[in-house]
């Protein structure tokens, strides 16, 4: 019984190596110094904690990293209040054919974004956001609706109808009941919407990169840019890496179980 | 009346998304059918009618045969090892309660990176002189990983070798390090939802360990299974910016995918018909696994 026990966790720790491995290569390469910085030396410790890759690889980022942040904030808030919206309706005031309504907003869940892109830039250069945050924010959002709706549709799933009924009794009309029962009730919700709306967004990279060049990069694009220069050294990329992936990294290490909640329910049943 | 207002008030708040995805969503394909129609092939728009002249010419294409290939033997692979990983994982954590938790935040965490990141760093470990070689070099193997252009048990079947490419395994592995996670907490839900009386039941009636897993756990995880298989496939169908990042379309076009041939040929070469093609083609690749599967668990859900 204790030898299984042992082989279980020696299983799961040498898995548990190997998934910390990249982390643990990014960290040590790094930190180290230029001349330390070799092929044949990967996996050596830095002999010195030396901060020059942070302050290139920061110095190369900083106003993409502003970009993403611009982008991020706006499009994250928007889409889920959109998707409370949604949600409301379509778990509490059903009506015929909301059901169709619903599976056709999921669908735009898993297109492939190619499929709808070079409209879409042709859209946006027609009203002069292409290449622009605003552009961004509105792909965002307009994508990011068909998950926001499915997770508070499936939060409010949960709240019970005869709330909702208590309510209309007492005379509060669709907005009271929003406002008084539905939104105060919504603060997980909102919570695990804006975790995943967070990370997906500062994440993603097929908009990015084909709807913004130069000046209005995400910090994305600009990770991959300085990693298929060059002359760039591959301490500066890691340290670069690890820049753009510090945010969701940090909402994960702080706020994961809200995380794995979102994870859960994109996958439609929730 | 006030029923009827406030029936009003709610197809009020819908429309606005609803009218969205409309243009956005099912009008922008249409309009992407319409331009892989076209003749299209040039910096400036020539929408005159082509017919089905650039899906011929796809079929017909190398590249395209190989991102055929590469997709079929990435998305084999790649839910495969998800699968299996997040299933022994699960039951292990299943077994072991000590130090579960810091297990599970081990396994996810890449969930939260960017495909990206994970295609940069991978880049470095699976570089064939360095990263994971040189511990490899103990033992006398020096796997080219992504670099690598051999074709496992390959037979020509139209203009291209039909077989494994080596170099996708490189990319597999990085796909499985970040997308494990996924069915690993799929799993870990299940699991938690099957009731701890159902055990005692069996083992009551005489089971041992591995029967009450195979006979009575493992069928009532068969539709989390179909979940993560659906959504996985149709990650791998979509896959674009970690095989961009880490190892680009490779000689041969070893690692080359149709998001990545599709990204290439319409926003650096300008072949915007044949772009919309192959975005059509991967739409309706997805469209094979998703539509049956969304009919199928909304009729569940209502």
């Amino acid at each position: 019984m204790v030898v299984r026990k042992i082989a279980k966790y020696a299983v799961l720790i040498a898995i548990a190596l190997f998934f910390l491995t990249p982390v643990c290569v990014m960290l040590i390469t790094s930190f180290k110094p230029l001349d330390e910085v070799s092929l044949s030396e990967m996996w050596s410790l830095p002999s010195a904690i030396d901060f020059s890759s942070y302050t290139h690889a920061f110095s190369e980022l900083a106003p993409n990293l502003m970009n993403s942040l611009y982008l991020v904030i706006p499009a994250t808030l928007l889409s889920a209040i959109l998707g409370a919206m949604n949600g409301y309706v379509l778990s509490k005031w059903r009506f015929k054919g909301s059901e169709v309504v619903f599976t056709m907003i999921l669908f735009g869940m898993f297109i492939p974004y190619q499929s709808i892109l070079i409209p879409l830039i042709q859209f946006l250069n027609s009203i002069n956001l292409y290449n622009s945050i605003i552009g961004l924010i509105f792909t965002h959002v307009v994508y990011g609706l068909p998950i926001t709706t499915l997770m508070f549709r499936n939060f409010y799933a949960n709240i019970p109808d005869s709330m909702i009924e208590a309510a209309q009794v007492d005379g509060a009309s669709f907005l009271g009941i929003f406002r008084q029962i539905i939104l105060p009730l919504s603060i997980t919700g909102f919570v695990v919407v804006a975790i995943w709306q967070f990370t997906n967004i500062w994440n993603e990279f097929l908009f990015a990169v084909t709807i913004t060049n130069n000046n209005a990069q995400p910090v994305m694009v600009a990770l991959q840019n300085l990693s298929g220069s060059q002359i760039v050294q591959w301490n500066v990329q890691m340290a670069g890496a690890l820049l753009a992936a510090m945010p969701t990294l940090l909402v994960y290490i702080l706020l994961g179980k809200y995380f794995v909640r979102g994870l859960l329910a994109g996958s439609v049943k929730g | 009346m006030k029923i009827t207002r406030d029936r009003l008030m709610a197809l009020l708040f819908l429309a606005p998304s609803f009218l969205l995805i409309v243009i956005f969503v099912y009008g922008f394909i249409g309009w992407t059918g319409w331009v892989s129609l076209s003749n299209w092939n040039t910096l400036v728009p020539d929408m005159s009618f082509a017919g089905l002249k650039n899906y011929i010419y796809l079929f017909g294409d190398y590249r395209f045969q190989a991102d055929l290939r590469n997709t079929v033997f990435f998305t084999i692979l790649f839910i495969g090892f998800v699968i299996i990983l997040g299933l022994g994982l699960a039951i292990l954590l299943d077994q072991t309660k000590k130090g579960n938790s810091l297990f599970r935040n081990i396994f996810l965490f890449p969930m939260a990176l960017s495909f990206v990141v994970t295609g940069v760093v991978w880049q470095w470990l699976l570089n064939p002189s360095t990263g994971f070689n040189q511990f490899l070099q103990v033992f006398g193997i020096q796997p080219k990983w992504y670099t690598d252009t051999n074709i496992l048990a390959g037979f020509q079947w139209g203009s291209i070798e039909f077989g494994l490419p080596v170099a996708m395994i490189a990319v597999v592995i990085a796909a499985v390090w970040q997308m494990t996670g996924f069915s690993l907490a799929m799993y870990v839900a299940g699991l938690t939802g099957i009731p701890d009386e159902l055990r005692e039941a069996a083992r009551i009636d005489g089971a041992s360990e591995l029967q009450i897993y195979r006979k009575v756990i493992l069928p009532m995880l068969t539709p989390i299974t179909m979940s993560v298989v659906i959504i996985m496939a149709h990650i791998s169908l979509k896959i674009f910016d970690l095989i961009y990042a880490m190892t680009g379309s490779g000689a041969n076009f070893v690692t080359d995918v149709p998001g990545v041939y599709m990204f290439e040929t319409t926003f650096r070469g300008n072949y915007y018909a044949n772009g919309a093609a192959i975005a059509i083609i991967m739409l309706l690749l997805v469209a094979v696994f998703i539509v049956p599967y969304l009919i199928n668990s909304r009729r569940g859900a209502s």
